[in-house]
């Protein structure tokens, strides 16, 4: 993977770019989160060798945070857009 | 044709036999390990070898060595940074010491030491507190400045003028390099001898659960009777532990290294630079070694980028001005599942008689020995030995990290 796409820039070098992990669904009420639930928002991930919706951020062009599907075994990248709240 | 060789032909003498033979699938087996590597490998040996378990099978879906432990860049040490981590390690590298012997198979384990460069004062704070908590632990391990730098490795630019000077390093004998392949080959051919079967061409495809207790593994040349599952497959551990429905605090993402065409010997100590990303050594056939941290973002590819080639050409030769005209041979990537405390995560899961050995990031080849005899002894006791415990999974839920960045986010 060379080129990622922004969704305000277009294509641009991925070095321009910084990987932000797999999306993940923030609790509604941290507070009322147990220790092993918070741990487990914390530190635990799907890591699937297939496609994976991620947070990128721009941060050598516009900064913007956003999505993109990729698959993890290829590197293809199957979209990019901008984040929404209905993606949470 | 020579007569010597119509003479060796019709003669009784044949080449030895292979190191470890093929065999059908059992339907039941007492343990299954998956992941031929290293440790897979090694805790299959102590099984048979400690406790006299043999009715072992290692499925590995590709060749045996085919993950990280056939592309690693061999360097092995335990100057970590917290206690739990140096006992570890340390138990490492002894039976590293003893291993050819045990093995009847020369690993090559050359204890040339391990140099790891500060360049910053906070690089320098980190050196002194590893040194102190080392020697607490009884290894050999110290900070020294660059005279005794240079006098240990005239080649470095130990001056002033490149834009990260050396201040100090942390110096351990007693580390080095060892043959990776060797150590894989090792451990399955006395596997082997007792009676261990090493399924080569033989993935996972799935693992029964039945009542929160594992009773089988499936697999791509057909299903396996089992109690007691073992998961070794590294970069691979997420794909294999969300069969049985859990997830791992782990990431995979490539690390990268690359050769150089042959050169005289020069370098006899493994240099690490942790501000410069970069580390080297010279294997005994004089190529130059070279790696750096892992990649950019996570995946499982393991293609090798230029951008990768580019830094670590620049970063080197701020430490090596000299190397300027030597050509790069090879270059090559891992996949590496990275826990969030660069420590690993072995023993117990909630689902009963799952267990794993995780978490090796960009730093397990050195621990396969000690991972893999600790395991079997928690296999065949029941019971966690003192000196894994602190990698349980739970450790997460309860707040207990064990923090080894300092010591292993770049210096492998
Ligand atoms: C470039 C590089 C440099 C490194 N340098 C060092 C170093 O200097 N020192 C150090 O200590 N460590 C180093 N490491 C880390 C080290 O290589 C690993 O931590 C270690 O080799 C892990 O060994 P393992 O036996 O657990 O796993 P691996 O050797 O990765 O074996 C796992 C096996 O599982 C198999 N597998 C995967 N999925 C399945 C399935 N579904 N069914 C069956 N089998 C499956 C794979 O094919 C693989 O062979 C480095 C890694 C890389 C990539
Ligand atoms: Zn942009």
């Amino acid at each position: 993977m060379l080129l990622l796409t922004c969704p305000n820039c277009g294509d641009r070098n991925v070095s321009e770019f910084h990987f932000g992990g797999e999306l993940s669904s923030r609790p509604k009420d941290p507070s009322a989160l147990s220790d092993a639930e918070w741990a487990n928002y914390l530190y635990m991930h799907n890591n699937v060798m297939d496609a994976q919706t991620e947070w990128w951020h721009h941060n050598a062009g516009c900064g913007l945070w956003f999505l993109a599907d990729r698959h993890t075994q290829t590197n293809e990248v199957i979209k990019t857009y901008p984040y929404t709240k209905r993606d949470a | 044709m020579s007569i010597q060789l119509i003479r060796q032909a019709f003669s009784g003498d044949r080449p030895p036999p292979k190191m470890w033979r093929s065999h059908e699938l059992k339907e039941q087996y007492d343990v299954v390990i998956i992941g031929g590597g290293a440790h897979g490998l090694a805790c299959a040996y102590y099984l048979a070898k400690e406790h006299g378990i043999t009715n072992v099978a290692v499925l590995e879906k590709s060749y045996i060595g085919a993950g990280g432990s056939g592309r690693n860049t061999a360097i092995i040490r335990s100057n970590y940074l917290t206690p739990e981590g140096v006992r570890f390690y340390d138990e490492s590298v002894k039976l590293y010491e003893q291993l050819s012997a045990e093995l009847n198979f020369n690993v090559m384990f050359s204890q040339r030491g391990h140099l790891t460069l500060a360049h910053t004062d906070g690089g320098v704070n980190t050196m002194r507190r590893r040194a102190e908590v080392n020697q607490i632990e009884g290894v050999n391990s110290r900070l020294i400045f660059p005279d005794e730098i240079k006098s240990l490795c005239p080649y470095l630019d130990v001056s002033d003028h490149p834009r990260y000077p050396i201040l100090a390093a942390l110096y351990h004998p007693p580390g080095g390099i060892i043959r990776h392949d060797a150590v894989v080959w090792g451990y399955a051919h006395q596997a082997d001898v007792r009676g261990i079967h090493i399924h080569q061409n033989t993935a996972v495809t799935g693992i029964e659960v039945q009542d929160g207790k594992a009773t089988g593994v499936e697999t791509t040349r057909g299903c396996i009777k089992t109690g007691t599952v073992l998961n070794a497959t590294a970069g691979w551990a997420s794909t294999i532990t969300t069969m049985v429905g859990l997830q791992l605090p782990l990431i995979t993402i490539p690390l990268q290294a690359c050769v150089t065409e042959p050169l005289k010997p020069f370098l006899d100590v493994v240099v690490v630079s942790g501000s410069l990303h970069v580390y080297i050594s010279q294997t005994d056939r004089g190529e130059l070694v070279m790696g750096a941290s892992v990649d950019p973002f996570s995946s499982y590819s393991m293609a090798g980028s230029l951008t990768f080639l580019e830094g670590i050409a620049g970063h080197v030769l701020e430490l090596f001005p000299s190397l300027s005209h030597v050509r790069i041979l090879r270059q090559w990537a891992g996949i590496c599942e990275m826990p969030p405390d660069y420590s690993p995560i072995m023993g117990f899961t909630p689902v009963d008689g799952f267990l794993i050995d995780v978490g090796w990031g960009t730093y397990g080849f050195k621990a396969s020995p000690i991972a893999g005899k600790t395991l079997a002894e928690l296999i065949a006791t029941g019971k966690t030995p003192t000196l894994i415990a602190p990698f349980r999974l739970s450790r997460f839920e309860e707040n207990n990290l064990v923090g080894e960045k300092g010591a292993a986010a770049v210096g492998h």
